[in-house]
């Protein structure tokens, strides 16, 4: 029997339940991606010390320590953390909308849209500052995913409608950004090319803010919506049932996940298989509840893409391979790994 | 089911008008582009050749093109129809199933690390790269007691083609000189192909076409269910890794040659079956002359809509497909 805590306010309609030993775990992680990323800031041609990197972090430091380690190495490496906290949010939610542990936003074509949008101003919109770029890849993934969210649309929207015709839009996504790459003269070829494979290459502080106010405002908003979606795990008819608006609640889930997804893959490219990845680790950790799968899936995908880019920057330096090969690396055999699993299903 | 053309005098005379537009757009492909020419130009390169512009462009581009154009589209065509058969699943393209992503992955491997350009070499680090992929995903979605849904099968596909495009814009990232020589050929398209290419993989697709419509009827056969086709003395599993071979053999040729052209084996079988039924022997000529329209139709639209330059083949034939895709994910699988 788990342990669980209450949590009740008489101000506002939120109440939780509190799993312990769910809430150590998640403790655990936040402790792991902390040491991820200051022994990550500390890596790189010129090595930092840890404790060095720490001391810099509460404003101290030597000037050569702090000119590394803020302007050049800290952006890049939050960057990263909040891509990957948006893909495994967005993932955890996807997961548990489609009732399949296969889907991920990438799959069903939600990155898809973000990156015609993002390439689309690469190459064609000039002299427009590049900070713009999250705007036209939320707007974008957006629009493509209402889109798959009507063609699916039948009496409802069933879970394998809305897998299948994503695949088919983001297929035509693939085919639209091949179009704006082709077309487009080859140094802005170049620059997308780099972006859709995926990396935190270049970021700046103004990435950071940039994306951080989406991850603070959606991760939350997941994790109150996030009962709605334990009640339709149980099938639309009991969830009807027990007084849950199931369309409704579905679609304001679904542009979460597009919010989260879209302004991650705006910054950070296509960085595939984190949205996959990060909430089956999180599961295997603190089980399915969602309350508590989504903040262990935030934590999981920052750690991955942390990770992948740490590696992608030190094993085959001085070049800087991109964070999102990694992570397809990972991911790929992984996701072969459950189809087998779930071949019953 | 709604069939055009029931009766076989409607179905050959149907098959004879499609010959007929087939060589028709050819002749279209062959004298229409940037550089205006006309028949005659076209017809005396051949005849009388007198190394002027024009008819070293008809001999050299234009026609090259539109036999690859055709003879893609064909093979795209009956692909489509293989695949759909052998997974009894509408959806079924060698583009949704990873089956380009295979090919483009190990072709593009092969150049970067391993300096290959021959022609010839291409086409087999094509089957191989199909084959590995197609084999992947076949036997993924047809893991477990329910064997091929439509669901494990896109999903095996959708992610072994993020998987292989992933470490495909990774490598081309890393070493630019590549990325800029196979660029447009990613994209899917038969501009710029001699006619060499062609020659290379011809009888690989000689082999895949005569192949094909030989086991059309062992494929109806087949298409009763497993256990009737047992129980009339069909080797079922010998019947099915044949057809897993053709795919991979035409699938893989079109992929050497014209990069990977998606939607195609998609569309062409869904409109093949609403004319002539579901005969595999007539639906599989029919998809051939069908695909060898649609490629050729859409290779001169391709140079057309933004003369003088013009769009990738593939982005084309996605931008047709994908809407009939998404009626087919809506309509197909809702009466299953």
């Amino acid at each position: 029997m788990k342990k669980y805590m209450t949590f009740r306010t008489s101000k506002l309609p939120i109440s939780f339940l509190i799993d312990r030993k769910a809430l150590l775990l998640t403790l655990v992680l936040a402790l792991l991606l902390f040491v991820a990323v200051v022994v990550s800031t500390g890596l790189g041609t010129m090595f930092i010390a840890p404790l060095d990197v720490l001391s810099v972090l509460f404003g101290g430091g030597s000037p050569g320590d702090q000119l590394v380690v803020l302007n050049l190495r800290l952006p890049r490496i939050l960057v990263a953390l909040l891509v990957g906290i948006g893909l495994g949010v967005s993932g955890a939610i996807m997961q548990s909308l489609i009732r399949n542990p296969l889907a991920s936003p990438d799959i069903i074509g939600i990155t898809g849209g973000a990156s015609v949008a993002a390439v689309a101003f690469f190459t064609m919109v000039e002299g427009v500052s590049i900070h713009y770029v999250p705007f036209a890849a939320i707007v974008g993934a957006a629009i493509v995913t209402l889109l798959i969210y009507v063609l699916a649309w039948k009496n409802g929207v069933t879970p394998l409608r809305l897998v299948l015709v994503g695949v088919g839009i983001g297929a035509a996504m693939s085919a639209l950004t091949t179009l704006l790459i082709v077309t487009a003269p080859i140094q802005l070829t170049a620059r997308s090319m780099i972006w859709l494979s995926g990396t935190v290459y270049g970021s700046s502080w103004q990435n950071v803010w940039t994306l951080l106010p989406w991850t603070l405002v959606f991760v939350p908003l997941s994790i109150i919506f996030a009962r709605s979606i334990n009640a339709q795990q149980l099938g639309d008819e009991v969830a009807t049932g027990i007084g849950n608006p199931v369309h409704r609640h579905r679609f304001l889930l679904l542009m979460f996940c597009v919010a989260l997804a879209g302004s991650a893959v705006a910054v950070g490219g296509a960085i595939g298989f984190v949205g996959l990845l990060a909430p089956h680790i999180a599961r295997k950790l603190v089980g399915s509840a969602l309350g508590a799968l989504i903040p262990a899936a935030a934590l999981c995908g920052g750690l991955l893409v942390v990770l992948a880019d740490l590696i992608g920057r030190m094993a085959f330096a001085p070049l800087d391979v991109p964070a999102g090969i990694f992570t397809a690396a990972i991911g790929a055999p992984f996701f072969i790994f459950l189809l087998y699993k779930h071949r019953n299903r | 089911m709604f069939v055009l053309l029931p009766n076989s005098f409607g179905k050959i005379a149907g098959l004879l008008a499609l010959v007929a537009s087939v060589i028709c757009l050819l002749f279209i492909s062959i004298v229409f582009g940037v550089m205006d020419t006309t028949w005659q130009t076209a017809v005396e390169a051949y005849t009388n050749f007198s190394g002027t512009n024009e008819q070293l462009v008809i001999k050299e581009v234009r026609v090259p093109r539109a036999l690859i154009a055709a003879a893609v589209g064909a093979s795209l065509g009956m692909v489509g129809v293989l695949m759909q058969t052998l997974t009894r699943n509408p959806l079924a393209d060698p583009g949704i199933f990873g089956i380009n992503a295979g090919a483009s992955f190990f072709i593009v491997l092969s150049i970067s690390f391993f300096s290959v350009n021959s022609l010839s070499q291409f086409a087999w680090i094509a089957f191989l790269g199909a084959a590995v992929s197609g084999v992947v995903v076949y036997v993924l979605g047809a893991l477990g007691k329910d064997g091929l849904t439509p669901l494990k099968l896109t999903l095996a596909g959708a992610a072994m083609t993020a998987l292989f495009s992933s470490m495909m814009h990774g490598m081309l990232v890393v070493n630019e000189r590549t990325l800029e020589e196979v660029l447009f050929w990613l994209a899917g398209s038969v501009a710029g192909r001699k006619l060499e290419f062609l020659v290379s993989v011809l009888p690989y697709l000689a082999v895949g076409w005569v192949g094909t419509l030989l086991i059309s009827g062992q494929l109806n056969v087949l298409m009763m269910g497993d256990d009737v086709a047992k129980g009339l003395g069909q080797r079922t599993a010998l019947l099915k890794v044949t057809t897993g071979l053709l795919i991979i053999l035409l699938a893989g040729s079109s992929v050497a040659v014209a990069g990977p052209i998606g939607f195609v084996g998609l569309v062409i079988p869904h409109i093949a079956r609403f004319l002539v039924g579901i005969d595999l022997r007539w639906v599989l000529l029919y998809s051939a002359g069908l695909g060898a329209v649609l490629l050729l139709g859409a290779d001169i639209a391709a140079r057309w809509i933004t003369m003088p330059d013009e769009l990738p083949l593939g982005v084309m034939t996605a931008l047709i497909g994908a809407p009939i895709f998404v009626y087919v994910a809506r309509k197909g699988l809702s009466r299953q």
